[in-house]
């Protein structure tokens, strides 16, 4: 009790009142400008993309501090409905959804813009799993860890047969890291990864399709298809690699300036800050994602319950999932997929979700400090 | 606390996460590590290569057209081909300023306002980046070395050869080869990006349009090392493109070409089909244009001259409807025999005129001299189209009778195999009219649909589809102009798509057939009118050297008040559409042909000399005699073949004397009688 007492005798700052966590929101606001610099050069001063894309994030912010005032009790006690209701919208997306680019992922509803549900399910799932094992005794057992897996795999499911596979391992991921902050055994962490590992002849013999392959080949090789997936690697590795130690100048890049640099604007935006900001630019952006995800990783060790540590280190490192897919895909060491960096390339649903996350983040830090768990 | 859990040890499982999001630090700090080791690796340990690469030497991928498919027709003829052009280009990339280019280039050589604009939106429409845009096609030899003096002023501009299409016979294929022209966003974005990634033009009409999947072929790429002024440095690699394939039309050259010489300056059209195959032999629209106009983007005047709203030059007639007139008697005829409405001897006496309800309609022979044909038989009202007879019919047989079995014959949808921008005709119904309009049918409609007036339309295609049927008694091909694709001999379209036309009593096809002889060679009798409405213009003008049978039609275009009198004090545009349909030899049909002549006011005396030409030139040889590949085989009594046509007996062999005795005199007498008479509606 005397760990409570600490808390009610110490004063509250005017940042707590406000349930804002401040280094946090600086980082971000850094984040978020440097991205609309970088994507200014990207789309060549596009300047309606551009104002699509300050709506987008004026409105995330304030979803962020909206979800900063909900007290993360209240999201605990409702998760398994929240689950529930994400999950019922996933399988109306597989009768009604409406189709986009050869795929079922968007749902239509009569007076709200038409929205993916598996975008929701990516905030979900972390908090489900999350209130989960809050509720047992962890280290977890083999039971409950088995019941985790099958809270994680039914969403991944629906979702991969969107077909959307980027989006459902992200998603699986996030469970997943809630699996292992619960202090799964290492174990059979890594007997999990042998079996994955042994099992990648048989998926790619019998599950990945052609395109998937193709993109799997074309990181080794990507002169293999120069016209199509290859064409992407080779120009984005030229852009970083030409723009030095210094760069080339904002606006001065010219790989994204000629058309030579497709998705320069979306998914492969790094190569266009790589070459007009060089090396000296990416430390930047990377120390600042270090920042962001040190504070995240504080904030869950900082937290005073289990829900709270699970959900907010679950939160933070899939935060870092994208961050360093993403990059990795654009410099060559991964595979091409869809995936956008975080807070920085064009879209706005992307940066809605995270942002609602760190809103999340922030109602941890500034929640718990007055009751016990 | 409501929860109830009551084993959790807080202390204990607060240490097991914070340890595991410790471990989690370490982890992102080693992966991001990682990716830093790899950024600095490409731009620090291989900035210059890459930046060599990106400034000046960049490799690039640029795709290699395919060879287009050439276009025969069933002789080997060329109709399209590829011929080599030069054409100035420029790739933005290198270019830089745009304005200050095109000025420079517009000093040395020719560039319209219309060259300049074009080029701005094929540059505003270009699909991959680096790729060279046209500025100017058909460089002349002094222009391309203009160019060359000049390069050092221009980067990014060069000159490249290519091939482009060519159309050999001009004007004469028009609307049946169709013709190429520059891709639209649109277009492109029906075909694959990357095949058409270098293609600059793509079929628009015709044969190019609906086998532009065979024609194009696929593409190849090549890499290449290029410099800071876009020229080839290098060619690393290279995927060869597939050239398109080779295609082989039915269309006939020299039919063709006759068929255009018989229409000489009227505006109509000419289709002719072969009735062992379906295919289509001459698909001829008049007036014409040059395809080759459109190939490299055609000027805005000349697309001004081709959109005369009278003369509708890209306008394809064949393809188009119209009242069939009279053309559509012969099939009603075989229909009223086959349902028993009809005998062939059941007759009708014509008075010149019919009653339905107070209303008197009046048949063409009224307006020269007010009588009738008297007692007509079916055949008798064939030859001499007689429409009292056909009225008294439609009042027994009614419209859907008809509807059912002309619909048998093609009329009132699309049968072809590659015109698919082919109209489908009308053939009216109680059902249609109700569907369409809303309306119950009138008796005075089915009156109008029996001559081929009215609601009933119908395409020269369908007319020559139609007469194919009559000549090879049923037999059901589809009608095609493609005969088949590149080497493959074999190939041949599926001829069993529609049920062969089954009557019940197969001497009626020869009963027709030789009524529809009769119309264009029964001599003039002993009694009023025996003659055939056709005979005048073709039979009596020169003596047959094969059996040919046909009908006439001409088809009112505005309603026609009753005080209506001559033809030639009509304005053009209101004069009757003049037909003919025609098959030859009738004891060996190798041609079915439909002529249709735009406001050519008379079928028998305007499209019939027209159509005979046609088949005149396809049958005979140099000495005029009928070739013997198209003589039907005749076993003489003694066993012998003999050679010589055989002249259409019975009816003939009467008359035969008339038919050679015909002098100048007697024919310009009658026909000058019959010609204002065929003005009316036959």
């Amino acid at each position: 009790m005397g760990y409570i007492g600490k808390d009610l005798g110490r004063r509250k700052s005017v940042w707590e009142y406000l349930h804002i966590d401040f280094p946090l929101l600086v980082a971000l606001f850094i984040l978020l400008g440097f991205g609309l610099m970088v994507l200014y050069s990207a789309t060549d001063g596009n300047i309606s993309m551009m104002r699509r894309q300050v709506a987008f994030i004026i409105l995330s912010i304030f979803a962020m501090l909206f979800m900063a005032q909900v007290d993360i009790r209240i999201l605990r006690r409702w998760s398994p409905w929240m689950y529930l209701g994400s999950m019922a919208l996933l399988g109306l997306v597989i009768f009604y959804g409406s189709v986009g680019g050869g795929a079922k992922r968007w749902l239509d509803f009569p007076l709200i813009p038409r929205f993916q549900p598996s975008e929701i399910m990516k905030i979900v799932l972390p908090l489900c799993v999350a209130g989960y094992f809050s509720k047992r005794a962890i280290p977890p057992r083999f039971k409950h860890i088995f019941w985790a897996l099958v809270l994680i795999m039914l969403p991944t499911a629906l979702i991969a047969i969107q077909p959307d596979l980027g989006t459902a391992l992200l998603i699986a991921v996030s469970g997943m890291f809630v699996i292992l902050l619960a202090g799964i055994n290492w174990k059979l962490v890594f007997s999990f990864l042998g079996v994955a590992i042994l099992s990648s002849p048989a998926l790619w013999i019998f599950y990945m399709s052609d395109y998937q392959k193709q993109r799997v080949k074309t990181l080794f090789d990507p002169q293999s298809d120069p016209l199509g997936t290859g064409w992407n690697i080779i120009q984005s590795q030229t852009a970083i690699g030409s723009g030095g130690v210094y760069g080339k100048g904002w606006l001065n890049g010219v790989q994204s300036r000629l058309d030579f640099l497709p998705e320069g604007q979306t998914d492969f935006i790094v190569a266009v800050l790589a070459e007009e900001f060089g090396l000296l630019g990416m430390l930047f952006i990377m120390v600042l994602y270090l920042v962001i995800i040190g504070r995240g990783l504080f904030i869950a060790a900082m937290a005073q319950d289990t829900f709270s540590r699970l959900l907010a280190g679950s939160i933070i490192l899939t935060f870092f999932v994208y961050v360093f897919v993403n990059i990795g895909m654009v410099s060559g060491i991964l595979p091409v997929v869809g995936v956008p960096l975080p807070m920085v390339s064009l879209g706005g649903t992307s940066i809605l979700t995270l942002m609602i996350s760190f809103g999340i983040l922030m109602s941890i830090h500034t929640h718990n400090k007055t009751l016990m768990p | 606390m409501t929860e109830k859990i009551t084993l959790q040890d807080h202390p204990l499982e607060r240490q097991i996460v914070l340890s595991r999001i410790i471990i989690g630090g370490v982890f992102v700090f080693l992966l991001l590590l990682a990716l830093f080791a790899r950024l600095f690796y490409l731009q620090v340990n291989q900035h210059d290569y890459y930046s060599t690469k990106s400034d000046s030497y960049r490799i690039h991928v640029q795709s290699v057209v395919p060879t287009r498919g050439l276009i025969y027709d069933r002789n080997g003829i060329l109709l399209a081909e590829n011929i080599p052009s030069f054409t100035l280009s420029m790739v933005r990339e290198h270019s830089g300023d745009i304005d200050g280019m095109v000025e420079i280039v517009s000093s040395l050589i020719t560039l319209s306002d219309e060259d300049i604009e074009k080029f701005r939106s094929r540059l505003k429409n270009r699909s991959v980046p680096f790729s060279s845009v046209p500025v100017r096609y058909n460089l002349s030899e002094e222009e391309i070395a203009k160019i060359s003096v000049n390069q050092f002023r221009l980067p990014g501009v060069s000159v490249e050869a290519e091939l482009v299409r060519h159309y050999p016979e001009l004007e004469n294929f028009a609307h049946s080869v169709g013709y190429l022209g520059s891709i639209t966003t649109d277009e492109l974005r029906k075909v694959d990006p990357v095949n058409y990634s270098g293609t600059h033009q793509i079929g628009k009409s015709g044969v190019e349009k609906f086998y532009e999947d065979i024609l194009h072929g696929q593409v190849g790429y090549q890499t290449v090392e290029k410099n800071a002024r876009g020229q080839i440095m290098n060619v690393l690699d290279r995927t060869d493109p597939i050239p398109g394939q080779d295609i082989v039309l039915h269309l006939d050259s020299n039919l063709q070409k006759a068929a255009v010489d018989a229409l000489g300056d009227f505006r109509g059209s000419v289709v002719a089909i072969d009735p062992e195959s379906g295919g289509i032999m001459a698909m001829v629209s008049k007036p014409a244009f040059n395809p080759n106009l459109f190939v490299q983007g055609i000027s805005q005047k000349d697309y001004a001259l081709l959109n005369d709203p009278v003369l509708t030059p890209l306008y394809n007639r064949a393809l188009a409807k119209y009242s069939p007139g009279s053309t559509v008697k012969p099939f009603i005829s075989l229909g009223a025999l086959n349902g028993g409405f009809r005998t062939p001897e059941d007759t009708v006496h014509d008075p010149g005129w019919y009653q339905l309800g107070n209303h008197k309609h009046y048949d063409w022979t009224w307006w020269s001299n007010e009588t009738g044909h008297g007692t007509v038989d079916m055949q008798r009202a064939i030859y001499q189209s007689c429409n009292v007879y056909f009225w008294d019919l439609a009042m027994d047989m009614g419209i859907d009778e008809m509807h059912d079995f002309l619909f048998r014959f093609g009329f009132g949808r699309n049968v072809s195999l590659d015109l698919p921008q082919a109209s489908t005709g009308t053939l009216p119904s109680r059902e249609w009219k109700m569907n369409t309009m809303g309306e119950s049918w009138y008796p005075g409609e089915t009156i109008n649909s029996y001559v081929g007036q009215g609601y009933t339309e119908a395409t020269p295609l369908q007319l020559a589809t139609a007469t194919m049927l009559m000549s090879n008694k049923g037999k059901w091909y589809r009608p095609a102009v493609l005969k088949k694709i590149g080497t493959d001999s074999n190939y041949s379209q599926a001829s069993s798509f529609l049920p062969d036309i089954e009557i019940n009593n197969p001497d009626h096809w020869d009963f027709i057939a030789e009524s529809m002889e009769m119309v264009v060679s029964r001599g003039y009798g002993g009694e009023y009118r025996t003659y055939g409405s056709a005979y005048p213009y073709i039979a009596a003008v020169e003596p047959m050297k094969y059996r040919m049978a046909g009908k006439s039609g001409t088809a009112q275009v505005i309603a026609i008040p009753d005080d209506y009198d001559r033809a030639d004090e009509v304005a053009e545009k209101y004069r009757e559409h003049a037909w003919f349909i025609s098959f030859a030899p009738v004891d060996n049909p190798k041609i079915a042909l439909a002529v249709f002549i735009e406001h050519g006011a008379a079928g028998s005396s305007v499209a019939g000399p027209v159509a005979r030409r046609i088949l005149d030139a396809y049958l005979l040889d140099d000495e005029g005699e009928l070739k013997s590949e198209y003589r039907f085989p005749q076993i003489s009594e003694e066993g012998e073949e003999v050679d010589e046509a055989i002249p259409a007996e019975g009816f003939l062999s009467a008359e035969g004397s008339m038919v050679g005795a015909a002098s100048g005199e007697n024919i310009n007498a009658l026909s000058e009688n019959d010609r204002q008479l065929a003005t009316f509606n036959e």
